[in-house]
């Protein structure tokens, strides 16, 4: 079991290394320079000298390459084109809120979904079955960023259940102490905000949550009829076992396993469908942090921060999800 | 050897029931009577396949014909391809013409609605909505045919080579899709796009295959790994078979139909991620161009207020299109799946 764990981690910091040279590589290449890309087109020789030299951009490619990884291992990215605040500031700012956004649509994918798998192998080939597996095609089928605008324009418009875009309803201040709002408001018992924060974030959780979702659903409903077949559980049955034990302790059990796994892979479908989510939302977080940064003229500091970012909290959840796997069955870890 | 499983008291397989448990390893397959008959008949079949693959497509393809979905999937993939194929005698009009009767009723808050001439009204720039609707099949089409295609390149190519020679080549080419794999679909896709200075047809189009790279990589790499030692590969080798023909013509082929149908399904997804592209602004560039994902994602958006439909029509078509290849993709999957053999 240590074994795995050491060669995964290994695995793990060299796809990182790979990934930052390749960001490295990407940044020398701009068109214009670096410098060019940090100070804009008109800047004095002078100045494109002075930051040429404190960045060490004069210096032999490996030096430069070493320095790019000592910055990028303390976590100093530099500071941001477009405010001139250190990128850490600003991505630190955003990152509890795509954090907030992520958690309340995984809890609605997973208490919805495994639900859902379940009856639908339960009552497989009946009114209930046919139509969860439509609607998770349709799910995956359907481009979120519309299904957003549709939601919007159904919830905000036609009918006022929810605000249309943002956190929180402009005017209404809340003391901010972790960045997550819902959970701010009651940390401070401010518990307008937390109600206000919890009503602007149902509309971008369901969008964020369909895909994740349909997803969920599908593969808990494939678990679990696989496990119905499964002969241990004709045994239990023979036994004369009270239906609800062979349920919890024989098949939801046995049938989870695949799905924690999905669970886990879905953070990437989470990190991507975010950025389109936050767009339609205007929600201010990572993925409107990417937006910005890319249409107002690229901000190479921003996002490269990001792209890191991204992929170590990939990485890391992956790989957790893979050892909480070994934990969770038995089997995994013997071998 | 150690099978936890079988170990663990997995009551052996009643006669007649063939369905191979997880866990369970090749050789306790191969001890059943039964069993031994079946891998002989895959055995012919392989060897069949070596010949041009007609016995494992025709076997596949008579149980397609049986599937509800898989007709319904391939009735809109082959509705979709007719339409971009003769787009342009469907369509009413010229898709890149502006009238002048739709751009004279052209204001910020007002874009024509329908009428007897054009059907599906204006488009934002005064052209006709139909016709660039219809000739969207055609640049929809391209682009997902494209993207899909050169993914399918380049994570076949990946993965054969990482199969067939294992080794380093094979750790350094799996580190390689590690990094690919590293960042989440989109935002790898963004990455590569803003990697380049201008946005493209081309930056689009390569950002959208390259995030399908290392599914095809790994997928055709396990298949060649799976083959190996295989009966059909080992009794190549013992009959003197080069190795280089071994995997041309033995393991490739082989692996080629699961690769199609992880074709089919990923040009679902590669037509979405376009679209999502064109929704933040790093799309096609060029206005001209009639994709239905461009024409949701960007005018689709910033007329939503305006007229919804502009949103609508594409999205639908999107949608449809979309399930059409996730539900062949997914009836192929079924039809290949040994497990459903007869």
């Amino acid at each position: 079991m240590l074994r795995v764990i050491v060669r995964r981690l290994l695995q793990l910091v060299v796809t990182l290394i790979a990934l930052s040279a390749l960001i490295f590589i990407w940044l020398r290449n701009l068109p214009g320079g670096p410098v060019e890309a940090l100070l804009g087109e008109r800047a004095t020789p002078e100045r494109r000298a002075l930051l040429t030299k404190a960045l060490g951009y004069d210096q032999p490619i490996l030096v430069q390459y070493g320095k790019f990884m000592q910055r990028v291992v303390t976590g100093d990215f530099g500071n941001s084109i477009r405010s001139g605040d250190p990128v850490t500031d600003v991505i630190s700012r955003a990152f509890p809120a795509t954090i907030e956004l992520a958690l309340a649509a995984m809890i609605i994918a997973v208490g919805l979904g495994v639900p859902l798998g379940y009856l639908a192998a339960r009552w497989r080939g009946r009114s209930l079955d046919n139509l969860t597996i439509a609607g998770t095609l349709l799910g995956i089928s359907i481009p979120i960023f519309f299904l957003g605008y549709l939601l919007k324009d159904v919830f905000t418009q036609n009918i006022h259940w929810f605000p249309p875009s943002g956190r929180l309803t402009t005017g209404l201040d809340n003391t901010n102490v972790t960045g997550f709002f819902v959970l701010d408001g009651l940390l401070t018992r401010e518990f307008d905000a937390s109600a206000d924060a919890l009503w602007h974030l149902i509309l971008p959780a369901i969008t964020l949550a369909t895909i994740p979702l349909a997803v969920i659903v599908r593969i808990t409903r494939a678990s679990v009829l696989d496990v119905l077949n499964e002969d241990y559980v004709r045994t239990a049955e023979a036994k004369g076992l009270r239906h609800r034990t062979i349920r919890g302790r024989h098949i939801l059990r046995n049938a989870l396993l695949p799905v924690v796994t999905t669970i886990g892979l879905q953070t990437g479908a989470l990190l991507s469908g975010a950025v389109l989510t936050e767009k339609v939302y205007n929600w201010g977080g990572i993925g409107t942090l990417i937006t910005d940064s890319i249409s107002g003229g690229r901000d190479y500091p921003v996002l490269q921060a990001i792209i890191l970012l991204a992929a170590l909290v990939f990485v890391v959840v992956n790989l957790l999800v893979d050892l909480s796997y070994a934990f969770i069955d038995p089997r995994v870890r013997v071998r | 050897m150690s099978d936890p499983i079988t170990q663990a008291g997995t009551p052996a397989p009643r006669p007649g029931d063939d369905k191979p448990r997880p866990g369970m390893s090749e050789r306790s397959i191969g001890l059943l009577g039964d069993r031994k008959k079946a891998r002989l008949d895959e055995l012919a079949r392989a060897s069949a396949a070596d010949r041009g693959g007609i016995s494992l497509f025709r076997d596949a393809v008579r149980r397609l014909r049986r599937n509800p979905v898989a007709i319904v999937g391939a009735t809109i993939v082959g509705l979709f391809v007719l339409m971009a194929i003769f787009a342009p005698l469907i369509a009413p009009h010229d898709p890149v013409q502006r009238f002048d009767e739709l751009t004279k009723n052209l204001t910020v808050d007002t874009i024509p609605g329908a009428s007897g001439e054009f059907p599906l009204g204006s488009d934002p720039l005064g052209r006709d909505f139909l016709s660039r609707m219809i000739y969207g099949a055609r640049q929809t089409l391209f682009v997902g045919v494209l993207a899909t295609l050169i993914g399918l390149a380049l994570g076949v190519l990946i993965g054969a080579i990482a199969g067939a020679f294992g080794g380093w080549i094979d750790v350094v080419l799996m580190r390689l899709t590690d990094v690919m794999l590293a960042l989440p679909s989109l935002l790898l896709a963004i990455t590569l796009v803003a990697m380049a200075s201008r946005s493209s047809q081309w930056t689009v189009i390569f950002a959208v295959a390259i995030v399908s790279v290392p599914i095809f990589a790994r997928l055709l790499r396990g298949s060649m790994l799976a083959q190996r030692e295989s009966d059909h590969v080992l009794a190549a080798r013992a009959l003197g078979v080069k190795e280089r023909n071994i995997v041309l013509r033995h393991m490739l082929p082989n692996s080629l139909t699961a690769v199609i149908v992880q074709a089919t399904l990923t040009f679902a997804v590669a037509i979405l991620d376009a679209a999502a592209l064109s929704f933040l602004g790093l799309g096609d560039p060029d206005i001209n161009r009639a994709e239905w994902g461009l024409m949701l994602g960007v005018d689709g958006q910033r007329y939503f207020e305006v007229r919804p439909e502009l949103a609508y029509y594409p999205a639908l078509a999107i949608i449809v299109v979309a399930l059409g290849f996730t539900l062949l993709g997914e009836a192929m999957r079924e039809a290949i799946d040994p497990k459903n053999r007869r």
